[in-house]
């Protein structure tokens, strides 16, 4: 179990690393186009380097603010609070603030920057329906999330590929509007050979604008259904009792609920992808660039545990 | 000369396995002892709430004295054991004793259905669930401590620095009721 937080961090380093070699890649592109020299990088990486920085430190504020959760006592929500400390003792954590959701569809989640600061959010609907081991369950597969710091390696990565989309868009508008006039001044300055050159790089660029976005999104997308996987697992270990979890992943996948506070942003957090669309649970094109795997294999898992 | 540097490398080696070796056992140690303390903050928290349980129910059912004695006896036996085995000896009694008392608590709806006893009751099992996963969480880190004391070549590090392997703590579990499924 301390193997896999040690695991999680080096492989928060390397995607970090990695992500950042391809921000810096394509500003240093974008700058060669522009004929900015290396400016381009260094506005790449300063741009990827503050969001990082802001999504690490605000990034919990903004997700529950996001959700209109509120805190909540233990005086207000007993149950709660007491199924909440019992899991943070079980996984060797700091028992997290604890938040309710003014929603009535059953869902979840954790957020914050590491264990010391991280809270969990539960919708009413999910206390409203659920009884004590299903409760259990899903605080479970939550905490485990919160031990694992898959909360800092989702926000790290969403905040990476927000700026990776970010650059490549500067780059599509720059191609779209500007990329004659500007590439034409280059080209004057260079002097005639590098049109070829030029046309490549111009060709490539575009290319890579158009594709790192979608490589970046399908990867934050594969992360997140791998990580869904293991704290299923893990939190079934926390409780020693994967029925609970997987009654309570059954009646969330039974009540079609829509939430009103689900957007793209903060779906891959939830414990089950939040559906907008009343009455049929997740439409076909959610699920191809969904963040969760389908609720019915997770269910299958825990019950062949 | 190369057969020096070979031996005075292998050396080199040893050493750094037995520093690495000795903070990992260090830090097991640590850990079981932080689980452990906290094992004995939810087991406080349950022996604060025995007295307060007792007197509700007696206002209800003032003849049942017996069960009233035999929990409160338990719960002196339990804040006096030390050891791990004794503690969990006296554990095992005092939960028994409890169930007693909410089973003649049971017999009395309207006991049953004060806010005072439902929120005692909350407590009560929350408090107990807490001490299953301390438990679980302990047991972990003792599981984790053993092996690395009895396996070799980290038994030859634990034995030099005097590491003991720790005992599990053994109580019984809380009943966990059935999974209901409503749609």
């Amino acid at each position: 179990m301390y193997e896999q937080i040690a695991r999680n961090k080096r492989r928060t380093v390397l995607i970090i690393l990695g992500t950042l070699v391809v921000v810096g890649g394509l500003g240093y592109l974008f700058g060669l186009l522009l004929g900015t020299g290396p400016v381009g990088l260094v506005v790449a990486l300063l741009i990827a380097a503050v969001m990082s920085f802001y999504s690490y430190r605000y990034g919990d504020r903004l997700v529950l603010r996001a959700a209109r959760a509120r805190q909540v006592t233990n005086e207000e929500e007993p149950r709660l609070h007491n199924i909440v400390e019992g899991l943070a003792i079980a996984a060797g954590v700091p028992k997290p603030t604890v938040y309710i959701v003014p929603e009535q569809a059953p869902n979840a989640f954790a957020t914050g920057p590491d264990p010391q600061h991280s809270s969990i959010a539960v919708t009413q609907g999910l206390l409203d329906t659920m009884n004590r081991v299903e409760l259990e369950g899903v605080i479970g597969h939550e905490m485990s999330h919160v031990r694992d710091r898959d909360i800092l390696l989702g926000t790290v990565v969403a905040t990476l590929v927000g700026s990776v989309v970010l650059i490549a868009e500067f780059m599509l508008r720059w191609f779209w509007w500007g990329g004659g006039a500007f590439g034409g001044r280059g080209r004057r300055s260079e002097g005639g050979e590098g049109g070829g050159a030029f046309a490549i790089l111009a060709a490539a660029g575009l290319v890579l604008a158009i594709l790192t976005p979608l490589i970046a999104q399908v990867i934050k997308m594969a992360m997140s259904r791998r990580r869904e996987y293991l704290a299923d697992a893990e939190g079934a270990m926390l409780t020693r009792y994967p029925p609970g979890l997987a009654s309570a992943l059954r009646k969330i996948a039974a009540d079609t609920t829509p939430m009103r506070v689900a957007n793209n942003a903060t779906a891959h957090l939830w414990i089950n992808q939040p559906s907008r669309v009343p009455g049929q649970g997740n439409h076909w094109f959610e699920t191809l660039f969904s963040t969760h795997p389908p609720i019915q294999d997770r269910i299958r898992i825990l019950e062949e545990m | 000369m190369l057969a020096v540097w070979i031996v005075l490398g292998l050396i080199g080696l040893v050493l750094l396995y037995g520093i690495v070796t000795y903070n990992r056992l260090v830090r097991a140690r640590v850990r079981t002892e932080n689980a452990w303390s906290q094992i004995d903050v939810q087991l406080r928290r349950r022996y604060d709430l025995i007295p307060n349980l007792v007197e509700a129910v007696k206002g209800y059912a003032a003849h049942e004295r017996e069960v009233f004695e035999e929990v409160t006896q338990a719960r002196a036996q339990a804040q006096a054991a030390s050891g791990v085995k004794d503690q969990a000896q006296a554990e095992n009694q005092l939960t028994a004793g409890i169930r007693r008392l909410i089973a003649v608590a049971e017999n009395y709806p309207q006991l049953k259905a004060s806010q005072n006893f439902l929120a005692l009751q909350e407590e009560l099992t929350g408090t107990e669930s807490k001490i299953a996963f301390a438990r679980q969480f302990y047991n972990d880190q003792v599981q984790s401590l053993n092996t690395l004391i009895q396996s070799f070549p980290s038994r030859v590090v634990a034995s030099l620095g005097g590491f003991q392997p720790r005992e599990f703590f053994d109580i019984e579990e809380p009943a966990r009721g059935p999974v209901t499924v409503r749609f």
